[in-house]
């Protein structure tokens, strides 16, 4: 400790002698790409949930693979919020950041991720570096970071490391994960067993490298920041035990417990995280994953599948989706089960590849020509992910249809723990049926009341039928003429009809009824419960309520709605501000959710939301609250 | 139903299947199409060879030639312009017991699907894919295709085709896995049953390019091929396609090719004329891709949940 800006710092917050106790906090690691901050972030979420703390983690991700170094647009990282409680969202500002270099902060302070008070831990061999313009640029940024309010620590990382290695670029991370060790007082033990299980299959000596700068790193953090903490274990009703993983790897284990046989995908972010975890175990349950020529290909191959009595699914994103509409038309008119999973991104087009956006609702509802009726879900939580795929496959056999299951970046990329799911046989597919076909049953025996019908699968002797996409009759022959084609949409919008009725109303989070209602789909059901939350807690009369289904809507809807004074969806997509320029009533676009919600229900349903390409953020939503609470307390 | 053996004993099948058994619906092709011929030849070889009706299944995308499905009685597949090689591929990949016919054409494999085919190529799938070759969109009436000859006029090229036309056969022989490749014409039936025969006794991607006319929207482009046998080539070989002595006469021109020789076959299929009739080259050799995609279509649910609880403990907190 040589260094002026080496010294031990000071911080009122703690004493020397016992951390302090907090409920929660919220630690970003931002460094260039490359770099290892996120394998250093998962770790600690990983041993910090494994200390029975309720965690969430969310990917900091450039859109590119090799960004520019020190450069606000290559920030790569994560962030973990951690506590007592249960965690469902990546929360508002962060309180303790390390930064790798100072550049990269320059995006996240745009982004809104910090506070006046935040705490920047900052590499500081840029002060010294040889080169003159990296060295001003570093004064520069320290400076300014200062004057809004951020609490920078200037510390010798690479200093440090260099007496255990001689590439610290390889190994910061893992001191970084040391120093956030003692920080929040982590069991040091458990984070030298991450680093066997991560670099075992390296050798001893990397092992040894890696777990030497760990420990420097909480010597470090010990002897010379004043920052130590202690969050209690979330207290759980149950002991059951937990896993913990992200939403795409959430996914995965949903097909393998389905019982699926097949995933067919073609590469696109931020989907295919997905298949590459299922490629790495789907041969333990005897599933194949095929990496299919395009889009296209990718689900027409799921649909042959699927057509031959296999069950497959297809893993996407939107401009994935886009492509196979006309596939998902065809399985839709032909009444093959087919399940679908869309990651959602940022759109339009290539948009915001790896960044959060629940911009296609309405393109799974209705991205095709022609009326094609298809079963919409979509998960909220990253234990959602898992289930809802059982749920979609066995949907998408029991109504002969399409399942899309909504997923997005957020969700894909987020870890959060989770019950560990008791696999059961029930949810695996069935044998395929071959026993004979019964003579006289056509291919399409519509019950006239639910539309539904028994499927002959390839290899029933007599079931033979030839499946086609033209208009035609219950026994699959082509027929153009007019009974035949309103009899087919009659009898496939019917499944929606009756599947629609197998469900019950959404339960409300808070009072049943009161001013104002806030309701979500997908991956914001963590921030606006959190908000809603906060808001109750003020005496304001908030409700949430969060829909799954969202083809068919959950039934009820306007009833609950006539209960509050307003309704407002809250959702990560564009929609007009009703006081934009030239916005009226009769041209304002409205939110996704909201468009489906005015016209099922005809209640004036309002929307608010943002196409940040981020998660949803509880404090941006109860700003938004009190902003519509306010205006209607001005209307009284 | 009945059949002796070498021993006179009596050889009592529990179902034999007549050419009733693979007939669908009527074809509602054009009089004097190229596509009757087909049909009637795969629906003799369906009998010939006995395949169950229950496990073949008959995949077409969209087009004149992609009404075959509705016309045989088969499972039938009749799905999207262009797609019908995904499907079939998808079929076959975890059940590859299935006997797969893909029924394309010129449009509909070298046009729309042309990423398809190329890929289909590549996975080896054993499936006898009978491209219905007539120069010209048939269904949508007269438009350009890709193997539409350069100069003729259509709708969309009421002054003549631009570009000259696609070669499927060198562009087959490009790509890597090829394993079967062979032509044909709509007119001569006995080479037609015994390609297609060919093709479909293959384990493998099997492509049948069969020079197909369309009377209606399309004479002229094969007229010069029927009035002037020379225009055409035959390949023979004790490897290729069994040719009969009497089909010989037909063909002025005839060359030995062995279809295991891939620079002859390229050699072959390079010029216009004269076109190449029978196997231009043939590898038994290559891997299908339903043998690494099959892998553990069987496992039982009990090795299932086995699988499964090792995934989930691998996230165990």
């Amino acid at each position: 400790m040589t260094k002026e800006t080496s010294q031990p710092v000071k911080n009122n917050d703690a004493t020397s002698k016992t951390p302090k106790r907090i409920d929660e906090h919220i630690v970003e690691i931002v460094s260039d790409s490359g770099e290892g901050a996120q394998k250093a972030g998962q770790t600690f979420g990983t041993i910090s949930a494994k200390m029975g703390n309720g965690v969430w983690t969310v990917e900091i991700i450039p859109a590119e693979i090799q960004p520019p170094t020190r450069s606000p647009a290559g920030a790569s990282g994560i962030r973990v919020r951690l506590g007592s409680h249960y965690m469902t969202n990546m929360g508002d500002a962060a309180d303790i950041v390390v930064a790798l270099n100072e550049q990269v902060l320059y995006s996240r302070i745009a982004t809104h991720a910090y506070k006046p008070g935040t705490v920047i831990l900052l590499e500081n061999k840029w002060e010294t570096d040889p080169n003159p313009e990296i060295r001003e640029q570093y004064k520069t940024a320290v400076a300014e970071f200062r004057e809004n309010g951020l609490v920078v620590h200037e510390v010798p990382m690479e200093e440090e490391c260099l007496k255990h290695t001689p590439k610290p670029r390889l190994g910061k991370n893992m001191f970084v994960l040391g120093m956030l060790c003692h920080i929040y007082s982590r069991d040091l033990e458990r984070g030298n067993n991450e680093i066997e299980a991560t670099f075992g299959r390296k050798g001893k000596k990397v092992v040894e490298i890696n777990q030497n700068l760990l420990k420097a790193g909480y010597d470090f953090a010990q002897g010379n920041l004043d920052y130590w903490y202690e969050i209690p274990p979330w207290k759980r009703d149950s002991t059951d035990p937990l896993i913990v993983n992200n939403g795409n790897q959430a996914v995965g284990l949903g097909v393998m417990a389905s019982g699926m046989d097949l995933v067919s995908m073609y590469p696109i972010t931020p989907a295919t995280s997905a298949s590459h975890y299922l490629a790495e175990v789907y041969d333990k349950v005897g599933g194949f994953v095929h990496q299919a020529e395009d889009e296209i290909a990718a689900v027409g191959f799921a649909i042959g599948s699927s057509y031959a009595g296999k069950t497959a699914c297809t893993i996407t994103s939107g401009p994935g989706l886009a492509l196979k509409t006309e596939f998902l038309a065809l399985a839709v008119m032909t009444e093959i089960p087919l399940v679908v999973v869309v990651v959602q991104r940022g759109g339009p087009s290539t948009g915001l590849p790896t960044k959060v956006e629940q911009g296609d609702l309405l393109a799974s509802l209705y991205g095709e020509p022609g009326d094609t009726p298809k079963i919409v879900i979509a998960a909220a939580t990253i234990e959602e992910c898992f289930h809802f795929v059982i749920m979609a496959r066995k949907l998408a056999e029991t109504f002969r249809t399409t399942v899309i299951l909504l997923t997005d970046a957020n969700l894909a990329t987020g870890v959060q723990p989770y019950p560990r799911p008791k696999a059961k046989a029930e949810w695996m597919a069935a044998p395929i049926d071959q026993s004979d076909w019964k003579k006289g049953v056509p291919p399409f025996d519509w019950d006239e009341e639910t539309g539904l019908s028994p499927r002959p699968i390839v290899g029933q002797a007599g079931g033979q039928y030839v499946l086609t996409g033209l208009a035609h009759t219950n026994n699959s022959k082509v027929a153009y003429d007019r009974e035949s084609n309103q009899r087919g949409c009659n009898m496939r919008s019917r499944k929606l009809a009756t599947l629609y009725s197998t469900l019950k109303p959404p339960k409300i989070h808070g009072d049943q009824e009161g001013d104002l209602l806030v309701v979500g789909w997908g991956s914001t059901l963590g921030a606006i419960e959190e908000a809603v939350e906060k808001m109750r807690a003020e005496g304001h009369k908030v409700s949430s309520l969060h829909l799954r289904f969202l083809s068919p809507l959950e039934p009820g809807l306007k009833e609950i709605f006539s209960r509050f004074k307003k309704v407002l969806t809250v959702e990560i997509n564009y929609s007009d501000e009703a006081d934009a320029p030239l916005i009226e009533s009769g041209n304002r676009r409205y939110s996704q959710l909201a468009v489906l919600l005015r016209t099922q229900t005809l209640v004036d349903v309002d929307c608010w939301g943002n196409v940040y390409g981020q998660p949803m953020q509880p404090g941006l939503i109860c700003e938004e609250l009190f902003r519509h609470l306010n205006a209607m307390k001005g209307e009284n | 139903m009945f059949g002796l053996k070498a021993d006179w004993s009596l050889d009592i099948k529990q179902r034999y299947f007549t050419l009733g058994d693979y007939i669908g619906g009527e074809p509602r092709w054009c009089p004097g199409c190229g596509d009757h011929a087909v049909l009637t030849t795969v629906q003799r070889i369906c009998r010939d060879k006995q395949l169950p009706p229950e496990k073949t299944v008959t995949v077409s995308g969209i087009g004149c030639s992609s009404r075959m499905p509705h016309y045989v009685g088969t499972y039938g597949f009749h799905g999207i312009h262009g797609r019908a090689l995904p499907v079939a591929c998808g079929i076959k990949s975890r059940r590859p017991e299935l006997d797969i016919w893909v029924a394309t054409g010129d449009g509909d494999c070298y046009s729309i699907g042309a990423g398809h085919w190329l890929h289909a190529v590549r996975y080896n799938m054993n499936m006898t894919v009978l491209v219905f070759d007539n120069s010209i969109y048939g269904l949508t009436k007269k438009q350009t295709s890709p193997t539409t000859p350069i100069g003729f006029k259509s709708n969309t090229h009421p002054k003549g085709a631009i570009l000259a036309p696609l070669n499927p056969l060198t562009a087959t022989l490009g790509i890597s896995n090829v394993s079967f490749l062979a032509q044909t014409i709509d007119w001569n039936p006995v080479h037609l049953y015994e390609t297609i025969k060919a093709a479909h006794d293959h384990r493998g991607f099997s492509l049948v390019n069969i020079i197909q006319r369309c009377p209606v929207f399309s004479p002229e482009a094969f007229k010069h091929l029927q009035e002037d046998p020379s225009n055409l080539l035959l390949l023979t070989h004790e490897k290729g396609i069994p040719v009969e002595k009497n089909i010989l006469r037909l063909f002025p021109n005839q060359q030995e090719h062995d279809p295991s020789n891939m620079s002859e076959a390229y050699d072959v299929a390079l010029p216009e004329l004269p076109k190449p009739v029978g196997l231009l080259y043939h590898n038994p050799e290559v891997p299908c891709y339903e043998d690494f995609s099959s892998v553990g279509k069987d496992m039982g649910v009990e090795e299932k949940l086995a699988g499964l609880n090792t995934a989930l403990d691998q996230f165990a907190i």
